[in-house]
This record gives C-alpha cells, structure tokens and sequence, in this order.
C-alpha cells in the first residue's frame, strides 16, 4: 500500500534555513546542510527545499550549494524557489534535485509545466500553489512568495496544473502557515477533489492531529516546517501517531 | 571494481553517483559508450520520458554498445526506474518508441484500478516474487521510494522478480540474465535502498 508521506520543508533565504508566520516575520532557524544530514539520518519520507527571496532577486538558483546539499542528501528532494525556465529544471535535476517545484513563473507562461513535464517527465514537476482567502471566502493564487495576486481559484489552477502535466500538486494556506494551528481542510480538500495526482498539504501544522486531518481530507502527503523547528516532535513520533490512527506510515525496518 | 554510470543527458546522476559511493563502489560517469569495456558493471538511471531517452541513447551510440556487454558478454546492468523501463522492448510515453530489449516486454502507462492518484509518488512495499540475490538481507514488503506513471509488463512470469500493490498491482522489479531493473529509487530509498545497491555490486548472474 503507498503510505502517507510527512514531508519536513526547508525554507530557505539568504545564507540560512528561516521560518516565518504567514510568509512574514521570517526567523533564522540554521543552516539548511546540518538539517539535511539529520533528517536523511532520521530516513524521512522526503524533504522539500524552497529558496523564498529566488522570484525577487531574479537570480539562477545556487547550483554548487544545491548540489552540495543534494550529495548529502539520500532521500527524495525537491527543490524550488525562482524556476521560471527548462534550462534551470535541468541543472537542477542534475545537481540532484529529485523534482523541482514551479510556483510563480507557470502564472505567466503556464508552457512551462508542459515542456518541462514533456522534456524530464511529469513525475518531477511539482506544481507549487501558494492560496489566500478571500473576503467573499473562496480562495484565490498568490505568486511571488505571497506578495501577487495571481487573479486564479486555487482549486481551477490546479486542475489547470494537471491538464499542463504537473505530476504533484504542493497546495500551502498563507494565512495558516506559520501558525501551527492546523492545515486549511477546506482548501485542501477543493484541491485534492479538482485533481486526479497527489496532493501535498501544507501551512499551519503544529501536532501530529492536524496531519491526520490534512490526510483524511484528500492529502496524499503532509509538508510541515515550524512543528519539527520549534517543537520536540520528529517526524518517526508523527508517524508513531498516524499510524494508531490507521494511516498507512513507512515503518522503517531495521 | 569499476561500475559505469551511464550519462546520456537525462537522470539524477550526482545521487546515483553519491549512493554508489556511499555503499563503497568505485564509480565513474561516462557519456561514451567507448568506456563500457573500463565497466564490470553497469548503472542505467533515468528520469523523463521514454521515447527521448531512446533517442538519446541512440544517437550517442550507447544502445548497440549496452546490448553487446549485457547480453553478449554477460556484464551486470541496474536499470533504475525510467532506466529500467528502458531494458524492455518497446514504450509509449512521449510516442511509440523501441527499447533496448534486454527483458521482453513493454512499457504502459499505469492505469488507475481504484481511484488510485497517478502518478504513483512515494513509499510502497516490494513484494517478491523469486529469491533473488537483490533482495539479500531485505524483508520482503520492505517500503521503497516510487514516482512514476508508466510501468513494465513483461512478457514471461519468470522475469518478474517482485511486485507492488498499487492499481492492481505492478511489477517493481524485473530481471533476465546480468540485466535486473527497479521501478523505485534505491538511491534515495535510504538504508533499504543502500542494501540493494550493495547486492547488485556482488551480483553475478548464473
């Protein structure tokens, strides 16, 4: 049975590892290579690696310093923050990415997810949807690590994502991340009814209960920062506890 | 010994490379098939669609020069995931396109049996099928790392070494001869997929 996946992220901006509150007030919380090494040796299901200031700056991503932490890395990794051509999906692929997360570039050439899904396959792309409420209470795509309306449903972007050949939709609540009160339900559960691929919940975990609630509204996989940077829970205690609760975990054999 | 990472300009080479390492194998990357004569072993990663990846082993010259060291001189080769779907005859992702035809059989797209999300990303069981030196010192049902949408269906059952309960049930692992090839990644299935990797360096095929 495939089991469900407790995928720790790892924000990244500047020369460290940050964590914020609603994609703000962001925290220095270590360098990302020390948190690589721990995690790989904890065997965690994944880990997801987003550069949060990539869209501003413009930048290349640091492919030397990726392909360090990519070396070190022996389980599953996805890399994000400013893809916005092939040729970087590419390179960073090649530096060991094992997918690559497009976020705000697909608003403005939507070919992208498609030529990339064609060119490396649609298993590496990961559609990376950022979402804030709206006042009449549906939801709308925000680019640009939260700052630009992108003026799209989440819900019809990511089918949009899709149909374009994303194999992975990563569907985070602005308004929740941070907060460590728990996933946004309705939002993932609209994304997880649109589409037919999986979908990572992500934004707001604090205890494993709300990871359980995130999986039982339609998640394949649960992303989480702050409840593994600022609490004493692993990723194995997570998985002790959906496990009781009859999810299907990795179990690591020894 | 040597084992020969085959670069043909698609696949995760670096984690390959660094897992290899890792499980201490001497391992270098070669994008010419001139090389395959340094090579006692052979790593055929892969990751993107089959019909370009065809077209890439093509025309650097790699299919002819794969097919003579495996099945004319009997060198062990590890297909890993698009890699392993490449040892069957022919595909149909990104157009019908023929393989290298190491194991008989084709590559389809996985159907979805039970409202199962495609593609298949994440950690599921491995099933055996056949004692395999592959699998020494692994439990059978032990969780490797998946992420794919197309599967190989073999021709004959006795090439089937393992399978998975995903849309039916699929078969993970394939082998004939010195060729074997894993759906999963093993370089980034952490200490089980380590294992594998340390039996396929002592694989000799009978």
């Amino acid at each position: 049975m495939l089991k469900a996946r407790i995928i720790p992220t790892l924000l990244w901006k500047g020369t460290g590892l940050v964590k914020g509150v609603a994609f703000d007030s962001w925290r220095r919380v270590g360098t990302v290579l020390p948190a690589i090494k721990v995690y790989t040796l904890r065997e965690v299901d994944e880990l997801v690696i987003l550069d949060i200031t990539a869209m501003d700056d413009g930048k290349d991503p640091d492919y030397d310093m990726i392909s360090d932490w990519a070396q070190e890395c022996f389980v599953p990794v996805t890399i994000g923050g400013g893809v916005r051509n092939l040729e970087q999906i590419k390179r960073l692929l090649r530096c060991g990415a094992d997918k690559v997360a497009i976020n705000s570039a697909a608003y403005e050439y939507p070919e992208l997810i498609s030529e990339a899904a064609f060119k490396f396959g649609s298993q590496c792309v990961v559609a990376s949807i950022d979402a804030r409420r709206t006042l009449d209470g549906g939801y709308e795509c925000y680019s640009h690590s939260g700052k630009k309306p992108a003026g799209k449903k989440p819900c019809t972007w990511a089918k949009r994502c899709e149909e374009l050949g994303a194999g992975e939709i990563l569907i985070t609540s602005i308004e929740q991340d941070g907060t460590m009160k728990g996933y946004d339900l309705e939002l993932i559960s609209e994304v997880a009814s649109a589409v037919a691929i999986p979908v990572i919940a992500s934004g707001g975990a604090g205890n494993p209960a709300h990871m359980l609630d995130a999986l039982r509204h339609g998640a394949s996989a649960v992303a989480a920062a702050s409840i593994f940077h600022f609490t004493e829970q692993t990723p194995a205690e997570v998985k002790a506890f959906l496990g009781q609760h009859g999810v299907a975990v990795r179990r690591i054999i020894r | 010994m040597s084992i020969l990472i085959i670069d043909y300009g698609m696949g995760n080479l670096a984690s390959v490379r660094r897992a290899f390492e890792e499980c201490g194998a001497d391992v270098f990357i070669s994008d010419d098939p001139a090389d395959i004569k340094e090579a006692e072993r052979l790593v055929l990663p892969g990751v993107g669609a089959f019909y370009d990846a065809m077209a890439l082993l093509r025309k650097k010259g790699w299919v002819d020069a794969i097919r003579r060291a495996v099945l004319e001189e009997g060198i062990p080769i590890l297909g890993i995931c698009l890699g392993m779907q490449l040892m069957a005859e022919s595909g149909v992702e990104g157009g019908e396109s023929e393989g290298l035809g190491l194991v008989p059989g084709r590559v389809i797209r996985l159907e979805s049996k039970d409202s199962e999300r495609i593609p298949h990303v994440g950690w599921n069981e491995v099933h055996f099928q056949q004692k395999h030196l592959l699998f020494d010192a692994i439990s059978d049902g032990a969780d490797f790392y998946f992420v794919h949408s197309f599967h190989f269906v073999p021709s004959k059952p006795e090439h089937v070494l393992a399978i998975t309960p995903y849309c039916g049930g699929f078969v993970s692992v394939v082998g004939k001869g010195s060729a074997v090839g894993v759906q999963f990644h093993p370089e980034k299935s952490s200490k089980a997929g380590f294992v594998i990797i340390k039996n396929f360096l002592r694989y000799k095929p009978c």
